[in-house]
């Protein structure tokens, strides 16, 4: 049993906001009353961004997920839509997130192991083969080399007939948050803002429904961010991508309404639900305030909420499945488009189809059974959640001013200095977790005396790696040498004019030229990112 | 007179990017009193072979949470061995499954701090081996 300290002990969120034993109107009224919350659908959409939400369609469930080659991963995608998933997310091998081709000795070790490997456009042609793009949108997990990968995605899809001036779908392409946690950058932080502003324009052109930004609030928490933070630095971070984009002189209206959001779930119920509520308005006012937008579809804080990987724990791992129906139901009384939940087996391995489906299950249940699509925004007007909504929005609000205090996010991320912060709170938390002043169940409460894997792992076959170096082997001796030349040389020359470098990606790809390739001609102008190490 | 401070060297192999928990690691064995160099990540077996010999450590540790922790220590014993560094004590954490220890130990990575591991645990195992 969990020691339960005495009723009158006070209570703190990881916010950092003191809770009260009961809250009525009053307390509503003293942290900033209902002037914040309006209708659904309308601004500042505290309530949620359509007014009929998932009466009109669910949110969209979208598994992370990809291994070994494309073909492989090609058959999870057809097993996954096969059991009602309604959106992709492909997951990447690090290899092809930071810019190496498979045969590249970085990749030793690393090929299609953490996810599909990606070296040329054919690989895209398998992974999609025989998916519908218009029924079904692909979300792309990939930050630092996200700007080939979007090329790839537009001329893959065109290839398969698409009109890419319809064509729906969202690439990760946060390199900010990369640099805070996660990992995945190459160039400088300076040239990997530029990228970002090149997809931005690009797609507000040429792809005007393809999300090229989903601002990741999520790995920042993962990596020891309140949440409060999360959303602070997430919005720090989609504003800097906002100014780099205005510098070209497109109006806000162009571009705001594709960008999107992807956000953590785990912890304390209500935080998380005012947590979203009170970023919404505050997105709103942001945008509407601050940027002068006037489409409201550029005021929208759309999302993927995400069960995430730390709240999991290693420890009775089928207490994870518990955790992530919790996660799902957070993130349907948060009003999320899109759902996604860590499943219970990745503290180990990839998820095996078994569990990839108990987590698609999860979401199904609350869709079907559970009410939780008939009405929007079911927790508003509880005078707890909207006195925690409005005080995590006064959180947010001063944890973004600090952040520009400081010198802004750009200048903490390069000098190292958000890294320090978020890391210096990860390690507190874990000093917490390990005292038990912070409980756990199964790690510090309620522990058991258990064998480790009781998951069945995902195999990982050295041979698929020889495989797709094969396969890669074999397209360089059968394309055009001349034509993938010309095309390399016209990324480096676009890229050292300043240019913007998307048209010459996209030719580029088309050529069959590689990942790797491509990446090698940036780093020649842009050069790799150094670490800064501060602790 | 104070003995010399253990020397520790905390690196990320390979291309993993999760650097939460060596991170954490990093601050605790500073808080124990140790001294600790940090790699940072995308570390190759030579660049942790060169980094541990050119700093003095006592102490090699490696954080791995992407699965290729096998292939990599492979690599990195014979580079330890090569430079006179076979003695040294090897730390390995992060996602290793229970499956992988019995080659890590063969391979010299004698202490294993599996996700979940409690930083005291890897303190003392440090100050019992290191001295």
């Amino acid at each position: 049993m969990s020691e339960r300290k005495a009723a009158s002990r006070r209570v703190v969120n990881e916010s950092g906001i003191e809770i009260k034993t009961a809250y009525g109107a009053a307390d509503v009224e003293a942290s900033g009353g209902f002037s914040h919350i309006g209708e659904p659908g309308q601004y500042p959409f505290t309530r949620g961004i359509h007014a009929e939400m998932y009466r009109k369609r669910p949110w969209t469930m979208r598994q992370y997920a990809g291994f070994g080659n494309a073909a492989d991963t090609n058959q999870r995608f057809k097993f996954l839509i096969a059991n009602g998933q309604t959106g992709l997310n492909v997951a990447f091998d690090l290899p092809t997130q930071i810019g190496f081709d498979s045969d590249s000795p970085m990749a030793e070790g690393e090929v299609g192991r953490v996810g599909m490997a990606v070296d040329t456009l054919r690989d895209f042609e398998v992974a999609f083969d025989g998916i519908d793009l218009e029924q079904i949108t692909v979300s792309l997990t990939v930050n630092g080399s996200a700007a080939i990968l979007i090329a790839m995605y537009l001329v893959m899809a065109e290839k398969r007939g698409y009109d890419v001036a319809k064509l729906r779908g969202t690439a990760q392409n946060d390199i900010l948050k990369e640099f805070i946690g996660r990992g995945t950058w190459i160039f400088p932080v300076e040239p990997s803002m530029k990228l970002v502003g090149d997809t931005i324009e690009y797609c507000a052109q040429h792809a005007p429904k393809y999300s090229p930004v989903s601002v990741c609030g999520y790995h920042i928490r993962e990596s020891g961010a309140n949440p409060a933070q999360e959303m602070a630095y997430a919005f720090c971070i989609a504003k800097a991508y906002a100014d780099e984009t205005l510098k070209r002189g497109l109006h806000i209206d162009e571009f705001a309404g594709r960008l999107s959001f992807n956000f953590n779930i785990f912890g304390n119920i209500f935080e998380q639900v005012a947590k979203f509520r009170a970023a919404r308005g505050l997105w709103a006012k942001i945008m509407k305030e601050e940027y002068g937008a006037q489409d409201p579809g550029s005021m929208w804080m759309r999302m993927i909420a995400a069960g995430g990987g730390g709240g999991l724990t290693k420890e009775q791992p089928e207490n994870n499945i518990v955790r992530g129906a919790y996660y799902a139901l957070i993130s349907a009384l948060s009003g999320t488009q899109t759902m996604a939940l860590c499943s219970y087996d990745e503290a180990y391995t990839i998820p095996t189809e078994h569990s990839a489906r108990i987590s698609l299950r999860t979401m199904q249940l609350l869709i079907e059974e559970m009410g939780l699509t008939e009405t929007v925004d079911p927790l508003g007007g509880s005078w707890y959640v909207e006195t925690l909504t409005n005080q995590m929005r006064d959180k947010m609000v001063e944890t973004m001013a600090d952040i520009d205090r400081r010198g802004g996010i750009v200048s903490l991320v390069a000098q190292g200095l958000a890294q320090a912060a978020v890391s210096a709170q990860a390690y507190q938390m874990q000093k917490r977790i390990e005292s038990g002043d912070f409980p756990k169940v199964g790690v510090n409460c309620y522990r058991e005396e258990e064998e480790e894997a009781k998951v069945e792992f995902h195999p990982y076959d050295e041979d698929d790696a020889k495989a797709q170096v094969a396969a890669l082997d074999a397209i360089r001796a059968e394309r055009d040498g001349r034509k993938v030349q010309a095309a390399l040389d016209r990324v480096e020359a676009d890229a050292r004019a300043g240019a913007n470098v998307m048209p010459a990606l996209i030719e580029a790809v088309r050529t069959y030229a590689s990942v790797g390739e491509i990446t090698d001609r940036l780093v020649t102008v842009y050069g790799r990112y150094r670490e800064p190490v501060v602790f | 007179m104070s003995e010399r401070r253990i020397r520790v060297l905390l690196a990320k192999p390979g291309l993993d990017g999760h650097d939460q928990g060596a991170k954490i690691v990093v601050r605790g064995l500073i808080d124990a009193g140790f001294e600790v160099i940090y790699t940072g990540l995308r570390q190759t077996p030579i660049a942790v072979a060169n980094a541990a010999l050119e700093e003095g450590v006592d102490v090699i540790g490696l954080s791995s949470m992407a699965g290729s922790h096998l292939p990599f220590c492979r690599k990195l014993r014979p580079l330890l061995d090569e430079r006179g560094l076979g003695d040294k004590v090897c730390l390995i954490g992060g996602n290793i499954p229970a499956t992988d220890h019995a080659e890590l130990r063969a391979l010299g990575f004698t202490g294993i701090f599996p996700t979940s591991s409690k930083i005291a645990a890897i303190v003392d195992f440090i100050k019992e081996h290191a001295q």
